[in-house]
């Protein structure tokens, strides 16, 4: 023992740890090369639909990636035309898709908090039955429901932008209780004692007590529905009424489906339109969005 | 991070309740529960019962179901599509896990080293994720046929090309995901064990084989068994990528060459044969049966993993 103590310092870890940082420099700057080159490559689709936004419909397809310049320019009028394509006002389906995703998202958060608690807190049978059966929810894919869904959904009038919200809660609820519950679990009783010894009732504890301490999973929930619901396809076309109510995607796959007759320019204009919101989203809670998406690996 | 995001249903611990706490919470019930619990009979629990059952019917509405026994599912077997569209499925989940995990590990393993602007890239390569599935399938589909329209030709008139291209579509997609779930991984191994190594004149693959990757091998798990899964439901791109084309006959029947398990499953229900829901709801029943399967295995071999740690 005494031996290796003393030629510890002979390894001298400074000069070693120089060393290895020296050699490997080098690597390091192929590396960031390397990477920097990916990076492009991998931002190029998206500069390609900024590209095309602008380009005249007959070159899109020709000159994909070429900058739109001279005869192939077209300029705002695609964003103009985009905005009435297809015979329905793009406006409309921001519009659906904002409140849908938003009351969909606060109405998850709030009802599935406040069941995840009282199902940790009062662990009744008939709680375990109802927290097993979200987890079982988790892993059944949505075709297997489908047909059925939006046949109830279409019996119970939950086909408008303002009652499909229910038919998201029911469907999400699953993984959004699953995590409050796994969160509100780490939560000491002891606080929510106090105020109950102060004379707070169940719903005072848990807006007042618990609500707040729920925030760091109201955070990465939100933001998992939130995606979740933004980019969603097939449910709200299965469920809400189709000539009457069209979401971004649905609007989008509508004209994709009739490829070739439209004016590929102006599909590119609104697909900008829809993706730029969605970076903005990123670039600004990027941290939160990370942590958010890598909890919900769950259901991926 | 990896490990909320292992799915690990515990049981629910039986605590010492405190009376004072809980007696008064129980008759609020309706409020509580309520919303979420009626939410989720109707979105889920209700569908998913009748789901079942109709897929021992005949029907064509939910309405006039009639039920005939086990005979929809013999009939989902004798479809060619469906059993094509499996294999397809199963390749296509395989090449994407392999493709997708050693790249993303890659990524992770290159960023996890201290280089100027890390960051950037690792925003740079999570972005894809947050596109939506059908503007991803209409941006790739602009893409491709820029490229392959030079040769007078798109990606709906062959199969091979539909495979790829839906492969680097994905790949383009999610490799940014799981490089978060690796980075995580990387970042939890100790330094003294690469130390260690390096002192003991271990090489970089000898560090990168016999250190690196057995010390993630639980992010490893989770990664293959997400793009796994992810490969098996698969629908968005699929659909707004090739919609299943080109279309080839086979025995005298239309077939679509890239359609892909839930796809096919959508096709059936509501294609222009609607005496074939019977046939679809039982396609239906068992692609759950494989989601939920491969899910289980998932959880087994996470479960395993930590024993042993």
């Amino acid at each position: 023992m005494a031996k290796n103590v003393t030629q510890a310092p002979a390894l001298d870890p400074k000069l070693m740890s120089g060393l290895n940082k020296k050699s490997r420099r080098k690597n390091y700057t192929a590396l960031t090369v390397v990477l920097s080159i990916i990076s492009i490559v991998y931002v190029l689709p998206v500069l390609a639909v900024v590209i095309n936004s602008f380009k005249e419909n007959t070159y899109v397809k020709t000159n994909t990636f070429d900058l739109p310049f001279g005869e192939m320019w077209k300029g705002l009028d695609n964003f103009i035309k985009g905005m009435t394509f297809g015979d329905y006002p793009f406006w409309r389906c921001v519009l659906y898709s904002v409140v849908i995703t938003v009351i969909s998202t606060a109405l998850i958060l709030i009802c599935t908090s406040m069941a995840a608690w009282y199902i940790d807190r009062v662990n009744s049978i008939l709680c375990k039955t109802i927290y097993y059966l979200c987890v079982f929810s988790m892993v059944v894919p949505f075709q297997m429901v489908m047909f059925t869904l939006s046949h109830t959904a279409t019996t119970l009038h939950l086909n408008t932008p303002w009652t499909i919200p229910i038919v998201y809660l029911g469907f999400g609820a699953g993984l959004a209780t699953f995590m409050f519950v796994g969160f509100v679990k780490s939560i000491p009783l002891e606080i929510e004692e106090a105020a109950a010894i102060d004379g707070c009732g169940p719903l005072r504890i848990f807006f007042f007590v618990v609500f707040p301490m729920l925030r760091p999973t109201m955070i990465s929930v939100g933001i998992l529905e939130l995606m979740w619901i933004w980019n969603d396809y097939l449910l709200p076309y299965l469920v809400l009424d189709r000539n009457e109510y069209r979401t971004i995607p649905i609007h989008i796959q509508f004209l994709k489906g009739s490829y070739g007759v439209v004016d590929l320019g102006a599909s590119m204009a609104l697909i900008l339109l829809s993706i730029i919101p969605v970076i903005i989203f990123y670039l600004a809670c990027q941290k939160y969005i990370i942590k958010g998406v890598a909890a919900g690996a769950v259901k991926g | 991070m990896t490990n909320t995001s292992q799915p690990k249903p515990k049981k629910l611990p039986n605590r010492a309740h405190n009376n004072a706490l809980t007696r008064p919470m129980r008759k609020w019930f309706p409020l509580f529960m309520g919303p979420m619990t009626a939410a989720f009979i109707i979105g889920f629990v209700w569908p998913f019962i009748q789901g079942i059952y109709l897929s021992f019917c005949k029907f064509r509405t939910v309405s006039d179901a009639e039920f005939v026994g086990f005979s929809n599912y013999p009939k989902a077997f004798e479809d060619a599509s469906f059993m094509r569209s499996f294999w397809y499925t199963a390749l296509f989940a395989i090449v994407s896990l392999v493709i997708i995990n050693v790249l993303a590990f890659a990524v992770a393993l290159a960023l996890t080293r201290e280089i100027k602007g890390s960051s950037i890239f690792r925003t740079v390569f999570f972005m894809p994720n947050l596109i939506g599935g059908i503007v991803l399938g209409y941006i790739w589909s602009m893409i491709f046929d820029g490229i392959l329209s030079r040769f007078g030709t798109s990606i709906l008139e062959n199969k091979d090309w539909g495979f790829w291209g839906l492969i680097i579509l994905i790949a383009w997609q999610q490799i940014g995901y799981m490089m978060i779930i690796y980075i995580a991984g990387l970042n939890a191994i100790p330094d003294d064990l690469l130390e260690a190594a390096e002192i003991d004149g271990a090489n970089r693959w000898q560090s990168l084989f016999r250190v690196i990757i057995p010390n993630v091998m639980p992010s490893i798990t989770i990664c293959t068994f997400l793009s796994l899964t992810n490969g098996f439901k698969l629908f968005d791109q699929n659909l707004a990528l090739t919609e299943g084309k080109p279309i080839d006959m086979i025995d005298l029947e239309p077939v679509k060459q890239t359609e892909m398990l839930a796809l096919n499953i959508y096709n059936t229900f509501y294609g222009s044969n609607t005496a074939a829901r019977g046939t679809a709801q039982a396609k239906a029943v068992m692609f759950f049966i494989l989601v939920a399967g491969l899910s289980l295995a998932q959880l087994s071999f996470t479960r395993k993993r930590e024993v042993q740690q």
